[in-house]
């Protein structure tokens, strides 16, 4: 008697079985990096419970899940509509760090009242974003070049030219050395809810782009072109849809967000341009996840946004307490992204064993 | 001939190896259908390898197997999400780029900042070393060097002249006509995929044993994309890998030569990353070659149906 | 002495999930028997074949050779035994020489440098069967009749003595089949035998031993081709007499609906495909283009709907010029289009039914106000199209990819005719549907014709054409050959147009 394991592909799905599925690849992740706890020699279960301690358990954590979550709000909403257009965007560090540059220049330069000179930094900060972005499209639609290596290239670009920066003609007077520009004023500055880092404004915006990015993509012609143009880019072009014009409209927007996320980070968190690296602190690769467990629904970033920002804080908080190195995050990542995209293996194919 | 341009070229070569062992990799693995994005965290995860071991044992030739190791254990993961569980291959192959790129900072970090002492021995190749000028450049070298000109040499080979090239060339240009001939699709792809992953592997044990004999967290420094980048630019043929492969090592070579120049050292430092944009978009101008020669099933899972 | 020389199956029976592809099916076939396999889209043919191949597993059943019992799970193994396939959709790699197939197909072929030895045996066997092709080619250079003579020498080069044919006429022009027959009855006087799967039944008529047909699965009968007419094997077919042609009424043509003069359209290789096209589509005619595919009418089809550059040459629809125009305005502007591999280009699958509905008219005012799209009204149009067309499907808000293809191609023919339209470019439109299915499409199609619409119809299928057009237009090498009134054409003669005789 011989066992044969035959793979069939699943026509449907039970009510609720994606969930399933989403939370078991979750649950393999965690079990992953509990795996490498033991191996680092920490107890797994007590690293597990400091990190959701750390994050959600108290009136701090929470404040730093939430701020932590506005970034990765956005920038996974952005993904989440290009990667429903099969637009594999790597390239939201760069996009978000464009957008911090243009509100640096903007803050430092700019003189004009509070609001006006916010409301100036936000526009200019997507515009810069959406134009980093667009270039991908543009790339890709004129020329050919895949996408994920040229957004990859833009994120190396982008680095060098704003440590170019802040080394060279934008260093800060007052910065005594250090390669930072000078700090924001009070003006060019978000206001923080007394007691956290949250800057409310971006974390409306984030909120609200998550739900306007859901809009356009289910109720708009835009969102519909995107989803033929992704599911199936030879009936997009019998349909006629305008390839480049809807690419080059979906990246300026994913990397518009992406660019106000930057515009926060600088704005509020930072309050000057420094080491492109320390700005955008991974959130441009975080997001990748951030949107393939939101499934790649725009409205579903703001949750896995705020529970991947409960890993990072809580990441943060026994990096500190048991010393794990700081690459434990990016290990993490790179798991529990293998184990999302195996998971989605059940949910098109189910497992028969016969005799 | 100058001792400038000895220089220049010696180092050339040097910058370049690492990128032709990558490239040579990617090929083998996409001619076969296997789209591996991961090359990045392959290179690390041998550079890691590399050093840990030959720090640890002395021995840099252990290190070097230890870089193989790696390299090909990380792409099994890739071969077992792209061919058994059929995934998307794009964002497994990124997936493990992180991953690969996070173990290996994790290993590494004990190491930082320590030299490395185990060497690779310099093999001159008697005879040939004595011609003038070329000798020292391309016959006084470490051993690395000398294996992946022979492999690419073999691969070119293999792949165009030999039974075993047609049938990972059908694999990855019709796999329903190699399967019905009895061909096992998944096996070829593993091997290729396996493959990729070994040689990628070894480009990176050679950035941490030879190029800069360190370790450093993302000491890598993009190589993987551009080996991608490159792939597409050698046309999928291993003879042609050489020269993308040199062709950007002499840019790597000339962020430091222009460096007394006076030109600001990040835009120096971004130099390789917009030649890679300029060599994707000029293979974008030649529309119909680009067409021909990507394996036609290139990316897309393949699966046999029912029985 | 052959390696087969009697070959049975018996009681096969194969389901997949809850379909049930064959059920307790029994043939047999012996020595220089042509044996043909007669039955509809769906009717369990190439399951039955791929069964026999080695590619399915048999639920139950088994299968003999000269008595003794074989256990064949995979094509080698059905290579081995003397069993060669050529599929209907060909098993070639496009890129690669016609060696370097062979190579792949051959176990006999030397490690270093195949391709050279293999083309001396090439030689051999294409002059022993009467089948040449030049081994340097690449695949995608040689027509869909010379592919197919690669198919067949690959499997006699692997010893077939039995030859399993797919569908094989459905790429060849009426001479090209005769070649093929020839072929066929040389193989069979050399004592190989022949399984040759077709729904067409004259065809089978003409070159068949006996007729074996399936229908739902079943073995209906097995009939010989000297004592039955086509009427008896239709009926066999689907179970139910058969019209042979649907109501035809005569219809004055009206106005040009189309005009196409003088068109030249690049292939994707950079020569031209179309070399210099005119035509013309009246009100209440189908003008039926034939020829068999690969002469440049893709290419044709595309320019005309606004879907590939033409360099020369104007399109008018009912007088305006729509050259060069995208398919979204062409298609706003009256003209319907339903593709050829309608589930690569007509649909998306993956989206639900509902959504599909609207393809290609989202823009139109109907289904958005501005930038939002309104559900309502698209829901509504749907289920028309449903009802109408009588669509099979359990509800609108399923994905597409769960509907039969039939079902499919009447969604899209709804989707296209339901709108404000003058002309209808329908490519293949009955390609792969069951025979009501077919009936059905084409009755549509008569009925836009009476409706005083026009109907470019291109299909490979004469029978087709003979059936519905009101002018025959035959393409060959890019360029219309002949053009023939429905009532003047005669079957030889588009033929040798199709085959590129001109006369």
């Amino acid at each position: 008697m011989s066992l044969r394991i035959h793979v069939l592909p699943r026509y449907r799905a039970p009510r609720g079985f994606p969930l399933l599925v989403l939370a078991g690849s979750i649950a393999a992740g965690l079990i992953a990096v509990g795996i490498v706890f033991a191996a680092s020699g920490v107890n797994p279960f007590y690293a597990l419970y400091k990190i959701f301690a750390g994050s959600f358990g108290s009136r701090y954590g929470l404040g730093e899940t939430l701020t932590k979550a506005i970034p990765l709000i956005l920038i996974g909403s952005g993904l989440a509509l290009a990667f429903r257009g099969k637009f594999w965007n790597i390239g939201a560090e760069g996009q978000l760090l464009a957008g911090a540059t243009a509100a640096t220049w903007i803050g430092l330069n700019v003189r004009l009242p509070g609001i006006f000179l916010i409301a100036l930094m936000f526009v200019s900060g997507f515009a810069a974003g959406a134009a980093w972005g667009a270039l991908l499209a543009l790339l890709k639609g004129r020329f050919g070049v895949n996408e994920v290596i040229s957004s990859l290239m833009l994120n190396y670009i982008a680095y060098e030219l704003i440590t170019l920066l802040i080394t060279g003609p934008w260093k800060g007077a007052t910065q005594q050395g250090f390669p930072y520009t000078d700090d924001f004023s009070a003006a060019a500055s978000l206001w923080q809810l007394p007691g956290t880092r949250i800057h409310v404004v971006t974390l409306g915006l984030a909120l609200a782009s998550a739900g306007i990015l859901f809009l356009l993509l289910r109720s708009t012609r835009f969102g519909y072109e995107l989803r033929v143009m992704g599911e199936n880019p030879e009936a997009a072009r019998y349909a006629g849809i305008n390839f480049l014009g809807v690419s080059v409209l979906m990246m300026a927007v994913s990397g518009g967000v992406a660019g106000l996320a930057g515009v926060g980070e600088v704005a509020a968190i930072h309050h000057h341009l420094s080491y492109p690296m320390a700005i955008s602190s991974g959130y441009g690769f975080t997001g990748i996840i951030v949107a393939w467990l939101a499934k790649l629904n725009p409205l579903a970033a703001i949750a896995s946004g705020l529970f991947y920002a409960g890993i990072l804080v809580g990441g943060d908080a026994i990096q500190v307490s048991l010393g794990l190195p700081a690459a434990t995050v990016q290990v993490f990542n790179g798991m529990l992204l293998v184990f999302l995209i195996c998971g989605d293996f059940f949910l098109h194919n189910r497992i028969e064993v016969r005799t | 001939m100058n001792p400038i341009v000895v220089s220049i070229l010696d180092r050339t070569i040097a910058a370049g190896t690492p990128l032709l062992l990558g490239t040579l990799g990617e090929i083998v693995a996409e001619r076969s259908g296997v789209l591996n994005l991961g090359v990045e965290g392959m290179m690390s995860v041998g550079a890691v390898g590399a050093f840990m071991v030959a720090m640890n044992t002395g021995s840099p030739w252990l290190g070097l197997i230890a870089a193989v190791a790696a390299g090909a254990a990380l792409s099994l993961l890739h071969a077992f999400a792209s061919v058994t569980l059929k995934v998307n291959q794009v964002v497994s192959g990124l997936a493990l780029a992180m991953l690969g790129l996070g173990v290996s900072g994790l290993l590494g970090k004990p190491y930082m900042g320590r030299p490395q002492q185990a060497q690779l021995p310099i093999v001159k190749i008697p005879g040939l070393v004595d011609i003038p000028y070329l000798g020292t450049i391309l016959f006084d070298k470490d051993p690395l060097f000398y294996i992946a000109v022979i492999l690419g040499v073999l691969l070119w080979f293999l792949l165009a002249k030999t039974r075993w090239g047609v049938r990972v060339r059908s694999v990855g240009e019709n796999p329903a006509a190699a399967a019905v001939q009895g061909v096992s699709v998944p096996g070829v792809r593993y091997l290729c995929t396996l493959a990729g992953g070994a040689l990628a592997g070894m480009g990176g044990g050679y950035l941490s044993l030879v190029y800069s004999r360190s370790w450093t967290d993302g000491m890598t420094g993009g190589r993987g994309w551009i080996v991608i980048a490159l792939t597409i630019f050698a046309l999928w043929n291993p003879l042609r890998a050489f020269l993308g492969a040199f062709l950007f090592g002499g840019i790597f070579v000339l962020q430091y030569m222009l460096q007394p120049l006076g030109i600001p050292p990040n835009l120096l430092g971004a130099m390789p990353y917009i030649a890679t944009l300029l060599v994707l978009v000029a293979g974008g101008l030649r529309r119909d070659s680009r067409h021909q020669n990507a394996p036609a099933a290139l990316g897309e899972p393949f699966s046999r149906g029912e029985r | 002495m052959k390696k087969i020389e009697r070959l049975e199956m018996s009681g096969i029976s194969k389901s997949f999930g809850v379909v049930a592809a064959n059920r307790d099916v029994t043939l047999a076939i012996g020595e220089g028997e042509v044996l043909g396999l007669l039955g509809e889209n769906g009717a369990g043919k190439t399951t039955l074949m791929n069964i026999l191949y080695g590619l399915y597993a048999a639920d139950s059943g088994e299968i003999r050779i000269n008595g003794r019992a074989v256990h064949l799970s995979s094509p080698r193994d059905a290579i081995r035994a003397g069993i060669g396939m050529v599929h209907q959709h060909f098993m070639l790699v496009q890129n690669h020489t016609v060696a370097e197939n062979v190579v792949l197909a051959d176990e006999e072929a030397p490690f270093l440098h195949p391709a050279a030895r293999v083309v001396e045996k090439l030689t051999t066997f294409s002059r022993r069967y009467g089948l040449s092709i030049d081994p340097a080619r690449r695949v995608w250079q040689l027509s869909a009749g010379e592919q197919q003579k690669v198919e067949i020498v690959k499997a006699l080069l692997q010893g077939a003595d039995l030859l399993i044919l797919d569908e094989p006429t459905s790429v060849l022009t009426p001479s090209e089949a005769g070649e093929l027959f020839a072929v066929i009855r040389r193989m069979s006087e050399e004592g190989h035998s022949v399984i040759f799967i077709s729904h067409k039944l004259e065809e089978v008529l003409q070159v068949c031993t006996r007729i074996a047909v399936l229908r739902r699965g079943r073995l209906e009968g097995i009939a010989d081709p000297a004592k039955v007419n086509r009427r008896d094997l239709a009926r066999m077919m689907v179970g139910r007499e058969v019209l042979f042609s649907l109501e035809r009424r005569a219809m004055p043509a009206g106005g040009p609906v189309l005009e196409v003069s003088d068109l030249v359209v690049p292939g994707d290789r950079g020569l031209e495909a179309v070399k210099g096209v005119s035509l013309t589509v009246r009100a209440n005619e189908i003008l039926g283009i034939a020829g068999v595919s690969g002469n440049g009418q893709r290419e044709l089809v595309e320019a005309i709907t606004g879907l590939r550059r033409s360099t020369r040459g104007l399109v008018r629809l009912e007088g305006k010029d729509i050259t060069n125009q995208s398919a979204r305005v062409i298609g706003a502007m009256g003209m319907s289009h339903v593709p050829e591999e309608r589930m690569r280009f007509a649909v998306v699958p993956n989206l639900f039914v509902y959504e599909n509905a609207v393809l290609k008219q989202q823009r139109n005012r109907l289904f958005s106000r501005v930038l939002f799209l309104d559900y309502e009204a698209i829901r509504g149009r749907a289920k028309e199209i449903v009802q109408t067309y009588n669509v099979a499907a359990p509800s609108i808000n399923e994905p597409l990819k769960n509907l039969s293809g039939g079902n499919i191609q009447k969604l899209i023919l709804g989707r296209e005719i339901s709108g404000e339209h003058s002309l209808l470019v329908a490519a293949h439109p009955t390609y792969g549907l069951d025979v009501g299915a077919t009936e059905y499409i084409r009755g549509l199609l008569l009925a836009l014709r009476e409706k005083g619409k026009g109907v470019l119809l291109v299909s490979e299928d004469l029978e087709e054409i003979f059936e519905l057009a009101d002018r025959i237009a035959v393409m060959f090498g890019g360029r219309i050959v002949g053009v023939v009134d429905r009532e003047a054409a005669k079957v030889e003669q588009v033929g040798m147009w199709m085959a590129g005789a001109r006369t």
